[in-house]
């Protein structure tokens, strides 16, 4: 059996397992879901007590809201290997798929499917087809398929940041808080255009790790908008979510250089 | 009481043990406060007159960071353990009422982080000049009505592991409960932000009790005064929860089978 194929075998045996508890992911999905829609009402509730936020109007920020929700949406549902990576380091399980004459990050990435997290992506989609139709952007396929690299770039960005996440177990044994705070930091940062945050704050951002590169400026040229801090041309808003692709290959690098650094702890 | 006192006083020193998942609990708040202080001050550039004024905004924001736990109630699944290990035979036969027991291993369960948590993020947040000190009057009124908080969201974990007796539905139920709380409270955004017509109804739900309510009372937007009312609107519905807690326990632990041996 191929890589791709074995992959997808094992995505199969992980959605089987968990219809077995069908209600329990229903219910879990829905939970996720009413998370989210409270967290949207939130920002709703701003938008209503104060009108705008730098000129940028409630489905304005709808539609970064809804890029980087189902982005990381994706990103999470399939990087559940790589996040749950430290116990498997811990247990000494990895050992196992290093026998395997297959790749190990497909074999990681395998391992379980976040169901749950379809709410995310649900949520972020019903966000983002009210901000589409809203901002009247129509059925122009140059924009949707903007939309559409822009969440590519997204779920590639998040992706390569578990799987960094994952990588630095391979010398702490044990996964590390700060990288939640960046995964789900950054996906609230998204939320909001990257002009209102300080200038360090948002070279972060820009330069560190390049959440900018493929929520902000990609929507940019979405909403006819133009930067008025960093002055980048249009141009760079249609090509910068890449930048997100390059990270996650970037990232499986780094990764290749941790499996050889790799020390069993098993017993 | 006595005992009650005892498991309480025993469970937060187990609790204060837990020194380094507080420091990285104080870096993830100190971002999270950050995001949330630029957010909130974008909006507030524009130029229309909020309930609440920025300096009270900035300082409700910096509170919510700094109590995150004691408002962010969750089922911890510790019942559902002793029932599969079997070691709820031990907690029936004890001679004390066990509601009461359960209680007050929740509210130190409550306490003890928030304490580890709270304290080095207001200091920061005071050193930083984010956070106004009161008064003395506030200040006293705000930790009452915190106390009643930390009791009223004890309440509500029980009720939420209770919950959990029911398995399938009581995760579902739990992340809902959370959810719900989490907006309602006001950890999302002030409540006094929210539209002028809610209003009314959040005063009437529980939820602010715990987040809103003494946040209020320490930025001395709420009066000192007031804290009668705050404290009062706690303990009903403390007691209300209670009553429907002892009502579920009795029906749930009369099927309890004891496992394992």
């Amino acid at each position: 059996m191929n890589a791709v194929g074995l992959y997808f075998r094992y995505v199969g045996v992980s959605f089987r397992s968990q219809m077995q508890y069908r209600w329990s992911t229903i219910l879990s999905t829905l939970g996720v879901f009413i998370t989210l829609a409270l967290e949207f009402a939130a920002i709703w509730g701003l938008f209503h007590r104060f009108g705008t936020l730098r000129g940028w109007t409630l489905a304005e920020v709808a539609l970064l809201y809804g890029i980087v929700t189902v982005g990381f949406a994706m990103a999470e549902g399939v990087a559940r290997g790589f996040d749950m990576f430290g116990n498997m380091v811990r247990m000494g399980d990895f050992d196992r798929l290093l026998l395997r004459p297959r790749p190990l990050a497909l074999q990681v990435a395998g391992q379980e499917l976040g169901m749950h997290r379809a709410g995310r992506a649900i949520q972020g989609a019903m966000v983002l087809g009210w901000a589409w139709t809203s901002l009247h952007l129509g059925w122009q396929w140059q924009l949707l398929g903007l939309l559409g690299l822009a969440i590519l770039g997204t779920a590639c960005l998040f992706y390569g940041i578990y799987i960094l996440q994952a990588t630095y177990c391979f010398w702490s044994i044990q996964s590390l808080e700060v990288f939640s705070v960046v995964t789900y930091g950054a996906s609230e940062t998204a939320q909001f255009p990257m002009s209102i945050y300080r200038p360090w704050f948002r070279r972060f951002f820009t330069f560190v790790m390049p959440l900018a590169a493929v929520t902000y400026y990609p929507a940019l040229p979405l909403l006819g908008r133009s930067d008025g801090t960093l002055r980048t041309p249009t141009w760079f808003g249609w090509v910068s979510p890449l930048i997100g692709v390059a990270f996650l290959l970037a990232s499986l690098w780094v990764w290749r250089f941790g499996v050889r650094h790799y020390r069993s702890t098993g017993s | 009481m006595r005992p009650y006192l005892a498991i309480l006083s025993a469970r937060f020193r187990m609790l204060l043990q837990y020194r380094s998942a507080a420091a990285a609990g104080f870096v993830t708040q100190l971002f999270w406060g950050l995001i949330r202080m630029m957010i909130f001050q974008a909006f507030m550039e524009n130029s229309i007159s909020p309930p609440l004024d920025s300096r009270q905004i900035l300082g409700y924001i910096w509170l919510t960071q700094a109590f995150l736990l004691l408002a962010m109630v969750q089922g911890d699944g510790e019942i559902q353990a002793m029932i599969r290990t079997g070691n709820i035979g031990y907690e029936l036969l004890r001679p004390v009422d066990l509601q009461c027991l359960w209680l007050s291993r929740k509210i130190a369960t409550r306490l003890a982080p928030t304490l580890l948590r709270c304290v080095p993020l207001i200091g920061f947040a005071a050193l930083m000049g984010w956070l106004d000190w009161p008064g003395l009057a506030s200040a006293l009124a705000g930790v009452a009505a915190l106390a009643g908080a930390v009791l009223l969201s004890s309440c509500v974990c029980m009720l939420m592991d209770i919950s959990m007796f029911w398995t399938v539905s009581g995760a579902g139920m739990n992340r809902l409960i959370g959810a719900i709380t989490v907006f309602f409270s006001g950890q999302l955004i002030p409540l006094p932000l929210l539209p002028d017509a809610w209003q009314t109804t959040l005063a009437i739900l529980p939820f602010r009790g715990l987040a809103d309510a003494p946040f209020r009372l320490l930025l001395g937007q709420i009066p000192a005064s007031h804290v009668v009312g705050v404290v009062a609107h706690q303990l009903i519905w403390a007691g209300l929860l209670s009553l429907l807690i002892r009502g579920l326990m009795a029906r749930s632990l009369r099927r309890v089978v004891i496992q394992g041996g």
